[in-house]
């Protein structure tokens, strides 16, 4: 037990790839057994990841916990080196809780080559649970990278009609970021000497070696140049904003979106958008504050433009899985309005949205998955009055349309009241567009909805569609939890948050907790 | 030192001369054996035992001929990777060539006699030695790129090569004559002392200058440098394939090792001047060699101008030019090494009987009719294209380490970006390879030597990446004092 909680996080971080490996010498005839055993290990990997929730220390939830630290590349300095904060923990339970789901989901979907399909979803978890854990930037950067090649099977073999294309586009986009973002990371890299040399305090803490440490980059942030800073900010920015994906670098996520196979869709809304956000949050914040203050108009220009053109964009697809892809960039463009307003409740709603979207954006693409695969049709126009033939789906559904639009009593509501609060308390004009986003994202939510499932069934292929069977279910009904447990009592929550994000609002406005009499003194959801 | 030859000096050279005995008597027994795959193991341990006598020279730091050849850790480390890939080549060519019908000892001594030239390279400090083991190598080369008589694309390339090859020879004569005629001298270090004297004087001597220009010029020839990269499309398209595959990392290596000689120790004097030539050469080099690979749809012929771009990346360890930089040409050489003898050996796999298996499209679906050979070539690939956790990724990190280091940041961002078109090409193979459907040209032709130089590729390729410090420990350990 001791060697479990020690190295907690290698075992969960790996536990897919180990899975991986074993499932490549079962017999790819045998099917069954294969998706037995996918499900199996994402399962145990959720199990296996709850003890993180239990085990942490809420006291100190802005150091790094459960950390393990070895020599890896020691020529360079870099470390097998991962711990967790509060906002990793919750992306890393996000991850593991969305695994398994669409792991599940691709059961009957997936029929040929499906012992690759698995190995690759596997591979993916890994890839993705490493970027959350990692502490040094080389093993940052390798998990970062290492993600994009089974995404691009996963889109170039099981997707639509123009999966190469999109698979491509995919990878080629990413990687043009990522690259940027290792000049970034060099640069920062050679720079950590000579600031250590001058700070004892630093050389004391980290020494004068040249260093991957992400926490080493923390401490050294106050003596980077200003000029310095813009440099790598741009360079980083890159390489998240393609990521999350803010406008204008969205285009990759449409077509990826559109073309993946539900799981990989599932996969992409839920946990790798999400690398981008946190990307900021752990990298570009932190490290680069001058550099973060000097770029808000554009940043905050960016999230607002890409709130408002998703929201119209989506409005005006005729492709449910389009519409939902579109909704993605205008819910990541609050996430990062939130981000940016550089205030605890903004950074807060900012996260809990990033958990948010995982749930509802995923749930959703879960959803036109169920239909798609009755229907082999996502066209809006194909659809009506499904809820007289699928009740139980219609219910789902409309759980998750408005968790995603934000109502009251579900999980959309808390992140986006906290990311409107944290804006406003900075400019009025950020909440009005972020208010204008939710209406619109209610409209085209709606209108979807009723669309689809309202009205009577007139086109006669919908007739005789079947309703949600046991797995389809199961593989919802966690969301769904998921949903109204953050919707009512996100307590635990913001809890788990509090203290990182202050920190992280500590660095880049060093004053903003001495001066300047806060507009709201209570936080939402803030234990008492 | 001033005296030209001691009985110890003998010692120095020691697997060279193995290797050329080796390769005298492949001759003679090819008279006597009728299976000519003997020749190739016969070759095979020349190489090793050449490689046992190389290990015992390994402590061994020794000026040898009055100071124009030298024994230490650059020598013996371009020296080993010379070793390794000529073994992978003849491992791979063993089959080849039966299918090719071309099967004769003289293919194994000429290889042989080939790395024994780059050996002498690798080690030379002086003009003359150099130039003679470039040529011993060139002439080899030149021989087995128009190994296959009955072909007319193998001939051609053999006298496109021949011709341009001999033409840059004659340039890089031309530089090293004026290099003599400015010191008097053909060692390396007099070249230095005397260039240093005359920029004193004049910073922008003409002669100097004109020096280092040629000698450049003919240096971008052998390592495939643009503008001087015509011939390597043509010479790598019409080699027997394992020819190729020898050449690409081989000759490269040769040539950088060369490279590294001349350009720091030589006319270091130069280096502002010739930084500039080498940064603008660099960037062209990768962009051409990149963007012209994407319309590619011959393999070889992808791969050739993708290992030209990938020269292009190497220029920025010289470029850089400090401790980073030299080490990461040497790393980057050794990884890819063994990543490009990887891809070759799918590619000579793809031969058969009757399918020339050069076109992208014999891959078509490659993965469903040998899965192993598929993912091996993606790991290949991914390596070629830099991404982790595969060793190209660690000699791309180190290079374009070096360039933000000494502040070419201009330089890095463009190679970076290469780095990005790079994979488009590359993932058009794995397209062809895994999301299409498998044709009937598509299929492989397996041997054991070439099964097990895919394995050794595969797994320097994953070890490397995974756990590099070892390899980056000798590579850092090969530069040599005084940079």
């Amino acid at each position: 037990m001791d060697f479990f909680r020690q190295h907690i996080l290698t075992i969960v971080a790996f536990l897919p790839v180990a899975g991986m490996l074993v499932l490549l010498f079962f017999n790819k005839e045998n099917k069954t057994l294969i998706r037995v055993w996918a499900n199996a290990v994402m399962i145990i990997g959720f199990l296996i990841s709850l003890p993180l929730w239990f085990w942490f220390d809420r006291e100190t939830s802005d150091q790094m916990q459960f950390v393990e630290k070895v020599p890896w590349i020691q020529t360079l300095g870099a470390e097998y080196h991962v711990g967790i904060d509060g906002i990793s923990l919750l992306l890393v339970l996000l991850t593991t809780l969305l695994g398994p789901l669409a792991v599940l989901s691709s059961w009957d979907a997936i029929e040929n080559r499906v012992k690759e399909y698995y190995a690759f979803m596997l591979m993916l978890q890994a890839g993705m649970l490493g970027v959350f854990v990692s502490l040094d930037f080389f093993l940052f950067y390798v998990f970062w990278e290492v993600m994009l090649v089974p995404m691009y099977f996963l889109i170039g073999v099981w997707g639509g009609p123009r999966k190469l294309y999109a698979a491509i586009k995919f990878f080629l986009y990413t990687l043009f970021g990522s690259v940027l973002l290792l000049l970034g990371i060099l640069a920062l890299y050679f720079a950590f000497p000579g600031i250590a040399a001058d700070h004892p305090e630093i050389a004391m803490q980290f020494g004068t070696e040249r260093t991957f440490d992400v926490l080493a980059f923390h401490a050294i942030a106050p003596y980077l140049m200003p000029d310095f800073q813009w440099w790598i900010f741009l360079a980083f920015f890159v390489g998240f904003a393609i990521k999350v994906p803010m406008f204008p670098f969205h285009t990759w996520l449409p077509d990826a979106h559109v073309e993946a196979p539900t799981a990989g869709s599932v996969i992409l809304a839920g946990v790798l958008l999400k690398m981008g956000t946190y990307g900021f949050l752990r990298f570009s914040l932190p490290i680069l504050p001058e550099a973060t203050k000097a770029f808000v108009p554009m940043m905050i220009a960016l999230s607002i433009i890409g709130i408002i053109y998703g929201a119209l964009v989506a409005m005006m697809q005729p492709d449910m899985k389009k519409l939902v892809a579109y909704s993605s960039v205008s819910h990541m463009g609050f996430v990062m309005l939130g981000m940016f307003a550089l205030n605890p409740n903004g950074l807060n709603g900012s996260i809990i949205q990033q958990i948010n979207h995982g749930i509802s954006t995923g749930a959703l693409f879960l959803i036109v998955g169920m239909i798609y695969e009755r229907r082999h049709t996502r066209e809006i126009s194909q659809f009506g009055g499904i809820s007289n033939v699928m009740p139980v789906f219609a219910i789902v559904f409309l759980i998750m349309t408005m968790s995603s639009i934000g109502l009251p009593l579900l999980n959309g509501f808390i992140g986006e009241f906290t990311i409107v609060m944290g804006a406003l308390e900075e400019n009025l004009w950020w909440a009005v567009a972020a208010g204008a986003g939710i209406v619109l994202g209610a409209a085209y939510m709606l209108w979807l909805y009723q669309r689809t499932m309202l009205g009577k069934v007139e086109n006669p292929a919908n007739e005789k569609l079947l309703d949600m069977n046991m797995r389809e279910i199961v593989t919802i009904v966690p969301l769904i939890i998921m949903a109204f447990w953050i919707g009512l009592y996100p307590a635990p929550f913001f809890e788990v948050l509090r203290k990182p994000v202050d920190k992280i609002v500590a660095k880049v406005r060093p004053d903003f907790f001495q001066g300047q009499p806060r507009l709201n003194a209570e936080r939402v959801g803030e234990p008492r | 030192m001033d005296q030209f030859f001691r009985m110890q000096d003998i010692g120095a050279i020691v697997p060279e001369l193995e290797l050329a005995v080796f390769g005298m008597f492949l001759l003679i027994f090819d008279l006597m054996v009728k299976t000519k795959r003997r020749l190739g193991y016969i070759a095979l341990g020349g190489l090793a035992i050449s490689g046992v006598f190389l290990y015992q020279l390994r402590n061994v730091e020794y000026i040898a001929y009055g100071g124009s050849l030298v024994l230490d850790p650059l020598a013996m480390f371009f020296k080993v990777i010379f070793l390794i890939a000529a073994a992978l080549s003849i491992a791979i060519s063993l089959r080849y060539l039966d299918i090719e019908r071309e099967n004769h000892g003289e293919y194994y001594a000429l290889i042989l006699f080939a790395t024994m030239g780059m050996m002498f390279m690798a080690g030379a400090v002086d003009l003359v030695t150099l130039y003679i083991g470039l040529e011993t190598m060139a002439i080899a080369t030149y021989v087995l790129v128009g190994f296959l008589r009955s072909n007319q694309r193998s001939n051609e390339a053999s006298m496109k090569y021949f011709l341009l090859g001999a033409f840059s020879s004659g340039i890089l004569l031309y530089g090293m004559s004026l290099l003599y005629g400015i010191a008097g001298s053909t060692r390396f270090d007099d070249i230095a002392a005397a260039l240093d004297q005359r920029l004193l004087g004049n910073p922008t001597d003409p002669i100097s200058l004109m020096a280092m220009i040629t000698l450049s010029a003919g240096i971008f020839f052998k390592i495939a440098a643009v503008p001087f990269h015509q011939w390597t499309p043509d010479a790598y398209e019409g080699a027997p394939t394992s020819i190729t595959a020898y050449m690409s990392v081989a000759v490269k290596a040769a040539s950088f090792a060369m490279m590294v000689r001349v350009f720091m120790i030589a006319i270091y004097p130069l280096r502002p001047q010739w930084v500039t030539i080498l940064a603008a050469v660099s960037i062209l080099t990768m962009t051409i060699g990149n963007i012209a690979a994407i319309t590619q749809s011959n393999v070889k012929r992808l791969l050739a101008y993708s290992s030209i771009s990938h020269a292009g990346y190497i220029l920025i360890g010289l470029i850089a030019g400090n401790d980073t930089g030299l080490t990461a040409v040497g790393l980057y050489l050794l990884i890819y090494t063994f990543t490009n003898i990887g891809t070759w050996a799918v590619i000579v796999a793809l031969r058969r009987k009757d399918v020339i298996g050069e076109h992208i499209d014999d891959m078509a679906g490659l993965y469903y009719k040998h899965p192993t050979a598929a993912v091996l070539m993606l790991i290949f690939l991914l390596s070629l294209a830099g991404i982790p956790p595969t060793a190209g990724f660690i000699g791309k990190y180190y290079l374009f380490a070096a360039a933000i280091e000494t502040g070419h940041n201009t330089l890095a961002v463009v190679a970076v970006l290469n780095a990005v078109i790079s994979v488009y090409f590359y993932l058009r193979i794995v397209v062809s390879m895994f999301m299409r459907d498998a044709t009937e040209k598509t299929g492989l032709t397996f041997a054991p030597g070439l099964t097990m130089a895919l394995g050794i590729a595969f797994i320097f390729t994953m070890w490397i990446g995974i756990y590099p410090d070892p390899f980056i420990a000798l590579a850092r350990r090969a530069i040599p004092l005084g940079f």
